[in-house]
C-alpha cells in the first residue's frame, strides 16, 4: 500500500495502538496481506515495538502474514457445515480452481483454506471469500464462485444474492418478535434514576446469556461502585461458538434494543464510552451497524446529552474481531479491544473494577442487552415472571444439525430440551450438543431436561445430530476446533488440545486402543484442572461426553490389538519417496 | 501477621502476596518455571497449581488470604505437575546431554524434583531454527517453553522490547524485535537482564560454553527449591 493510503488509514485511527487491530484489518484490504515492511511501517508510525505488531498480526488468524492470493477462501468447517457435504465442495472448488487445499496458488493469486464455525449453520455449508460471508452452498454456487475467481472479477462486483444471508426465525417470543422504536426501551430507562433502574434491574433477575449466567445487576452494581475516572461498557458480539447464530440475528433485526440496553447500561454506571466487539466473521453486519449508529447519533440517542439528559453524554464505537474465538472469553477480548493479542487475563481482577484500559467495565452479551431493553420497557417483575425461577426471561436458541426447520427458537427459560427438537422438527435424534462444544452432549435419557441455568445452562447453540451420525465425527471435529482455536497461553490448553486432537485422529482413522483412550481422559483431565481460562476448561467436554454417555460408539472404534502404533508407518515414509522421486513397491512397508 | 495452611502448615503472609511468593519465603518449594521473584505473576506454565477448596488454581497468581487451606504435596498434584512438566518437553525439542544450559535448567530441574523419568507423551518435533545470527548471543529456540521471561525482561527492565510472541496455540513463537527476525538487528546487548533470566537454554551467550563443569552446577548440587542449600 502507498505511504499516503497508509498515512491517511492511520490518521483515520488517530495514530492510536489500541486500534492496532483495527488498522491492520483494514490495511490488509488494502495491501492483501500484513507484510514484514507494513508491520515496521505501522509500529513506526504508532511509536509502539515492531515485535509486539508482529505478534497481533500472528495471533488473529484473518491475519495474513504471508500472501494468501487476491482471493482467499475458507470455507466454515464446523460439524454442521460437514453434514451439508462442505469437504466435497472445496475439494470441488479446489480441483474447479487448480489449487492445492491450504496453499497459494502457483501464479499466487488464490487460495482455499478452511476456518472455524462461520455462524451460518443454519444455512450452511458457508464459506468466505475475503471475509465475506456466502452462505448456502452448493453445486451451482461453488460453479459460480470458481468462474469468478476464474475471471478475475473484483469481488465487489460479485452478484449481491451470493451474499444474501437469511435471517432464519422460527419461533418469536418478545424478544425476536418486539416491534418498537429506537430509543423508545431507552426513554423508560432514563425516565427513572440509575439506581432506581438497577433496581428494576435486581428485580429482573436477569443472568448474562454468554454462558457464565453471573447476575447482570450484580455486575453493574460493582462496575458502578468501583472506583475509576471513567467507565466503559462493552457488547460481546464475539459469537464465536460452533453452532451459535443469535448474536448474528438479533444484530439485525433488534440492533436497536441492544444499543437501547448498552445506553441504558452506560446511564446506570456513568460510562461515556461504549463498544460493540463483533466478531470479524460477521462483517457483512459492520455497514448496518454502523448505519444505525450514526441513526441514533442523530437522533440524540447517542452524543452529547443523550435524549436532552445534560451531562449524559455516551457513544458507542464498533470494532471488529479478526477470527479468535478466545475472544469471547471477556478479558481476551478487552485485551484484543486495546490491540493487543487475544489472551485472556489472569483474574482477579476482574472487568468491573479493570476492564478496559483498566477502568472498570461492563461486558455483556448481546442478549443480554436486548433483555436489559426489555425490561426497560416492561419493568422487573414482568421479566421476572417468565421462566424459572433461577433463570428468568427468554432464551433465544439457535437450532441447527439434522432436524427439519432449523434457525432461532425463543422460548422461555426452563423449556425442556424435548419441546425444542419437537418445534424443529428433529426425527429420531440420537444426541443433541447444547452450548456449543463448550457445552454438554445430551442423550436421549436427558431430554426432559430443563434448558435453564439451574439445569442445562446453554450459551444459546442447540445442534441435533440424527439416527445415521457418527459422534465420533463431531467430537473429532471439535478436537480440532479447539486446537485450532486455543490461544497458547497455558501449558495445558496449548499443548494439550493437540495432543487430545491426535489421540481422536487415532482412534477415527482405526488405530486407535484403549490406551488412546486412557490417554484422552488423563490429558482431558488436565485440561479440565489446570487451564487458565474457560476455553481450556471446556475442551475436554466432548470427548468426556462422548466416553461418559456414549461408550459403544468410541469403543468399536477401537482396534482390538493390544498395541498398533499411532501412526502409520507407510505414510511416514511419504516424504522421504518425494524427496528421493521413488514411488515403487520396494519403497513402501505395506507388506511389513 | 495472617496465615493461611499449605499441607497442614501454616503460612505467614504480608498483604499483596501470592500463595506461591508466600509458601517459597516459608521454604515451602512449590514446583513453579514461569514465576520469578523480580516480574509480576504471569501463570502460563500452570506447574504450581494447587488445590483450593477442592479447585485447582495457579498459586502464582492466587492471593494469599487468611484461613485458606491450600493442597500442594499431594499424589494428585504431583501427576498433574508431571503431566505439565511433560507436555512442555514434547513442545519442543530438549536434548539434556548436549545442552549447555543442563545443571542449571529450571525445566530439567523441576522435572528431576517431580519425579518425571519419561517424555510419556508423543514428541511433536517442532521445526524450529535456531538464530546465532549475534555475535555474542546464540538464540535456540527449540527449548523454548514460552514463560515471556525475556519478553517482560527486556521491556519492563532492559526498556528495549527485543523480545515478543507471536502465533498462536501450538504455533505460538517467540520473536525478535526485526523486520529481518533476526537477533543481530535488534538493540539487545549481551548484559541485558533478558539475556539471563532464562530459565532453560534457549538465550546463550558465546564464547561461554561450560565455563562450569557439568556435576559443579546449581541443581547438581541441590534439587529445585533448595539451591544454594544443603540437600
Amino acid at each position: 500500500m502507498t505511504p499516503a493510503a497508509l498515512h491517511a488509514l492511520l490518521e483515520k485511527h488517530r495514530h492510536d495502538p489500541t486500534r492496532l487491530v483495527q488498522i491492520l484489518r483494514e490495511a490488509q484490504d488494502v495491501a492483501g496481506w500484513i507484510s514484514p515492511p507494513l508491520i515496521t511501517e505501522v509500529a513506526g508510525h504508532l511509536g509502539v515495538p515492531r515485535a509486539r505488531v508482529e505478534g497481533v498480526a500472528g495471533f488473529y488468524s484473518f491475519f495474513a502474514t504471508q500472501p494468501r492470493g487476491e482471493y482467499r477462501v475458507l470455507f466454515s468447517d464446523d460439524i454442521t457445515d460437514r453434514f451439508h457435504g462442505s469437504e466435497r465442495l472445496r475439494l470441488d472448488l479446489c480441483s474447479q480452481l487448480g489449487v492445492e487445499p491450504g496453499k497459494l496458488r502457483a501464479d499466487g493469486r488464490v487460495s482455499v483454506g478452511v476456518t472455524s464455525c462461520t455462524g451460518l449453520c443454519e444455512q450452511g455449508p458457508a464459506l468466505l471469500v475475503n471475509e465475506h460471508a456466502i452462505p448456502r452452498l452448493d453445486d451451482a454456487r461453488i460453479a459460480q464462485v470458481a468462474e469468478l475467481i476464474a475471471t478475475r472479477h473484483p469481488l465487489r462486483e460479485w452478484p449481491a444474492e451470493l451474499f444474501v444471508v437469511d435471517d432464519s426465525i422460527e419461533l418469536r417470543g418478545w424478544l425476536l418478535g418486539a416491534s418498537v422504536a429506537p430509543g423508545e426501551a431507552l426513554g423508560h430507562a432514563l425516565a427513572l434514576s440509575p439506581d432506581a433502574f438497577l433496581e428494576q434491574l435486581a428485580k429482573s433477575k436477569l443472568r448474562g446469556r454468554g454462558g457464565a449466567g453471573f447476575s447482570t445487576a450484580d455486575k453493574w452494581r460493582s462496575a458502578k461502585q468501583a472506583p475509576g475516572p471513567t467507565r466503559f461498557v462493552v457488547c460481546n458480539a464475539d459469537e464465536g461458538e460452533p453452532g451459535t447464530f443469535k448474536d448474528r440475528v438479533l444484530l439485525r433485526r433488534q440492533l436497536d434494543l441492544v444499543l437501547d440496553g448498552m445506553t441504558a447500561c452506560a446511564w446506570t454506571i456513568g460510562a461515556q464510552r461504549g463498544f460493540v466487539y463483533l466478531r470479524g466473521e460477521y462483517r457483512f453486519l459492520e455497514a448496518p451497524i454502523e448505519a444505525a449508529l450514526a441513526a441514533r447519533r442523530k437522533a440524540k440517542l447517542l452524543g452529547r446529552d443523550v435524549l436532552g439528559h445534560r451531562g449524559f453524554d455516551f457513544d458507542v464505537e464498533l470494532h471488529l474481531g479478526a477470527g479468535a474465538y478466545v475472544c469471547g472469553e471477556e478479558s481476551a477480548l478487552l485485551e484484543s479491544l486495546e490491540g493487543r493479542r487475544g489472551i485472556p487475563r489472569n483474574r482477579p481482577p476482574y472487568p468491573v473494577t479493570n476492564g478496559y484500559l483498566h477502568q472498570p467495565t461492563v461486558v455483556n452479551n448481546v442478549e443480554t442487552f436486548a433483555s436489559v431493553a426489555l425490561i426497560a420497557l416492561h419493568g422487573g417483575d414482568a421479566f421476572a415472571a417468565v421462566g424459572t425461577p433461577k433463570s428468568s426471561g427468554t432464551r433465544v436458541h439457535s437450532v441447527s444439525g439434522d432436524c427439519a426447520k432449523p434457525g432461532l427458537y425463543e422460548l422461555p427459560m426452563g423449556a425442556t430440551v424435548r419441546a425444542l427438537l419437537d418445534a424443529c422438527g428433529a426425527v429420531e435424534p440420537q444426541a443433541v450438543q447444547v452450548g456449543g462444544p463448550s457445552g454438554v452432549l445430551l442423550s436421549p435419557r436427558e431430554f426432559d431436561r430443563r434448558l435453564c441455568f439451574e439445569d442445562v445452562p446453554s450459551a444459546g447453540a442447540f445442534v441435533v445430530f440424527g439416527p445415521e451420525r457418527d459422534l465420533l465425527d463431531v467430537v473429532v471435529n471439535y478436537a480440532h476446533f479447539f486446537a485450532h482455536e486455543s490461544c497458547g497461553f497455558c501449558t495445558p490448553c496449548r499443548v494439550g488440545t493437540t495432543l487430545l486432537e491426535r489421540s481422536l485422529d487415532a482412534i477415527d482413522a482405526g488405530r486407535g486402543t484403549r490406551r488412546d483412550v486412557k490417554e484422552a481422559l488423563r490429558l482431558s483431565r488436565m485440561l479440565r484442572d489446570s487451564s487458565h481460562c474457560g476455553l481450556g476448561h471446556t475442551a475436554c467436554n466432548p470427548f468426556l461426553s462422548l466416553y461418559e454417555k456414549f461408550k459403544p460408539t468410541l469403543e468399536r472404534r477401537l482396534s482390538s490389538l493390544d498395541f498398533v502404533p499411532t501412526f502409520d508407518v507407510d505414510e511416514a515414509l511419504a516424504a522421504a519417496r518425494e524427496v528421493t522421486g521413488r514411488d515403487d513397491v520396494k519403497a513402501h512397508l505395506e507388506d511389513v | 501477621m495472617s496465615s493461611f495452611t499449605l499441607d497442614g502448615h501454616d503460612v505467614p503472609f504480608t498483604e499483596g502476596q501470592s500463595v506461591l511468593q508466600a509458601a517459597l519465603a516459608a521454604g515451602h518449594p512449590i514446583p513453579h518455571l514461569c514465576a520469578h521473584p523480580e516480574f509480576k505473576a504471569h501463570g502460563s506454565c500452570r506447574v504450581c497449581t494447587v488445590k483450593v477448596n477442592g479447585r485447582m488454581v495457579a498459586s502464582c497468581t492466587l492471593p494469599a488470604a487468611a484461613g485458606l487451606a491450600v493442597e500442594s504435596e499431594t499424589q494428585e498434584l504431583k501427576e498433574l505437575r508431571q503431566g505439565l512438566v511433560q507436555l512442555l518437553f514434547v513442545e519442543g525439542n530438549h536434548f539434556c546431554p548436549s545442552c549447555e544450559k543442563s545443571g542449571e535448567c529450571k525445566l530439567q530441574a523441576v522435572g528431576y524434583a517431580l519425579d518425571v523419568r519419561t517424555p510419556h507423551f508423543p514428541q511433536l518435533f517442532p521445526d524450529r531454527p535456531v538464530d546465532a545470527s549475534h555475535p555474542d548471543l546464540i538464540l535456540d529456540f527449540n527449548r523454548c517453553i514460552l514463560c515471556e521471561l525475556c519478553v517482560r525482561a527486556s521491556a519492563e527492565v532492559d526498556g528495549r522490547h527485543a523480545f515478543a510472541l507471536s502465533g498462536r496455540g501450538l504455533t505460538k513463537h517467540l520473536i525478535v524485535n526485526a523486520e529481518s527476525g533476526l537477533l543481530k538487528d535488534t538493540s539487545v546487548a549481551v548484559t541485558d537482564t533478558a539475556v539471563t533470566v532464562c530459565p532453560v537454554g534457549v538465550i546463550l551467550k558465546k564464547g561461554k560454553g561450560f565455563a562450569v563443569p557439568i556435576g559443579q552446577r546449581t541443581y547438581d548440587k541441590a534439587a529445585f527449591g533448595f539451591e544454594g542449600k544443603k540437600p
